[in-house]
């Protein structure tokens, strides 16, 4: 489970990424289509090139449902408690153990492209961490 | 037989050229045995690993990580052959270390983030992409002769 010290590099992590929150979104949405091609299936209504507005937008999305989940990391059932309805009723994205392993990896990816070493051991076992729980609430509703 | 297109081979080995494979596999190691501590239970003759430190600074991960980065670039050598390249450590894994095929799945995806911290921006999503398959194929081979 998330120690006080996950959350707190948790944070300070995303803290440093000063205003590039969209453009990591966008870049690890990029990514996750490039390098695991079956994620495209959900998205057929999109424009997918690289740079699409598209991409831009959903990127934000989720960029701003996970700085919400950072903010909310001791409630984490609640804070996303609408994000799990949608995924399992509308959605129905393969259970997120799975797709979100692609996103959380291709996350994690264009974090430490930004950061550099910065991107620790500790903090990658955090943020690794912390994405394995933001899908467990996701999947919460699915069955 | 997997297919690398000229462009993947070309990532592929452009990358490898930059790395240094015993800092990136004692790295690489390190972090999947504090990442997924589960893992450390096949290094139970490692002596200390009860800390982030101990792990990152232990001489017998950094050589081990050593060992397996290096077998790394064997493959590498031999993408069109993958399956022959690992057969007998297919076998070693299988029948002597005991260690579940999942797991060369996540040190993989470790190795891919390591790599990333130390080239930043010039590991575009195309290159992601081909080391990503480049990991997930040497996972599939490392799990091939397991019964």
């Amino acid at each position: 489970m998330l120690t006080a010290e996950d959350k707190k590099l948790i944070q300070q992590i995303w803290g440093k990424l000063g205003g590039a929150e969209e453009e990591v979104g966008a870049d690890a949405l990029n990514r996750m289509f490039h390098a695991y091609p079956p994620t495209k299936t959900y998205f057929p209504h999109f424009d997918l090139s690289p740079g699409s507005d598209q991409i831009r937008g959903h990127g934000k999305k989720v960029v701003a449902a996970l700085t919400t989940a950072i903010k909310n990391m001791d409630n984490l059932s609640q804070a996303l408690s609408e994000l799990s309805n949608l995924h399992a009723y509308n959605l129905r994205v393969d259970p997120p153990c799975f797709s979100l392993q692609f996103l959380s990896q291709c996350l994690q990816v264009s974090l430490a492209t930004r950061l550099g070493k910065d991107y620790s051991p500790e903090v990658h076992s955090a943020v690794d961490k912390f994405m394995s729980a933001v899908a467990s609430v996701l999947a919460e509703k699915y069955r | 037989m997997v297919h690398w297109s000229a462009e993947e081979k070309q990532l592929i080995t452009s990358v490898w050229a930059k790395v240094n494979v015993e800092e990136c596999g004692a790295e690489a190691l390190a972090r999947l045995l504090l990442v997924y501590p589960w893992t450390q239970r096949f290094f139970s003759d490692f002596g200390n690993l009860s800390s982030p430190t101990a792990i990152i600074g232990n001489p017998k991960v950094r050589a081990h990580g050593k060992k397996v980065l290096t077998s790394f670039g064997e493959a590498i050598k031999n993408l069109d052959n993958l399956k022959g390249t690992y057969s007998k450590l297919s076998e070693l894994h299988c029948d002597k270390l005991h260690v579940d095929p999942e797991n060369f799945r996540l040190l993989g995806d470790i190795l891919v983030i390591v790599l990333v911290s130390h080239l930043g921006r010039d590991f575009t999503p195309v290159c992601q992409s081909a080391w990503q398959k480049l990991v997930g194929v040497v996972a599939h081979a490392l799990a091939h002769k397991y019964h």
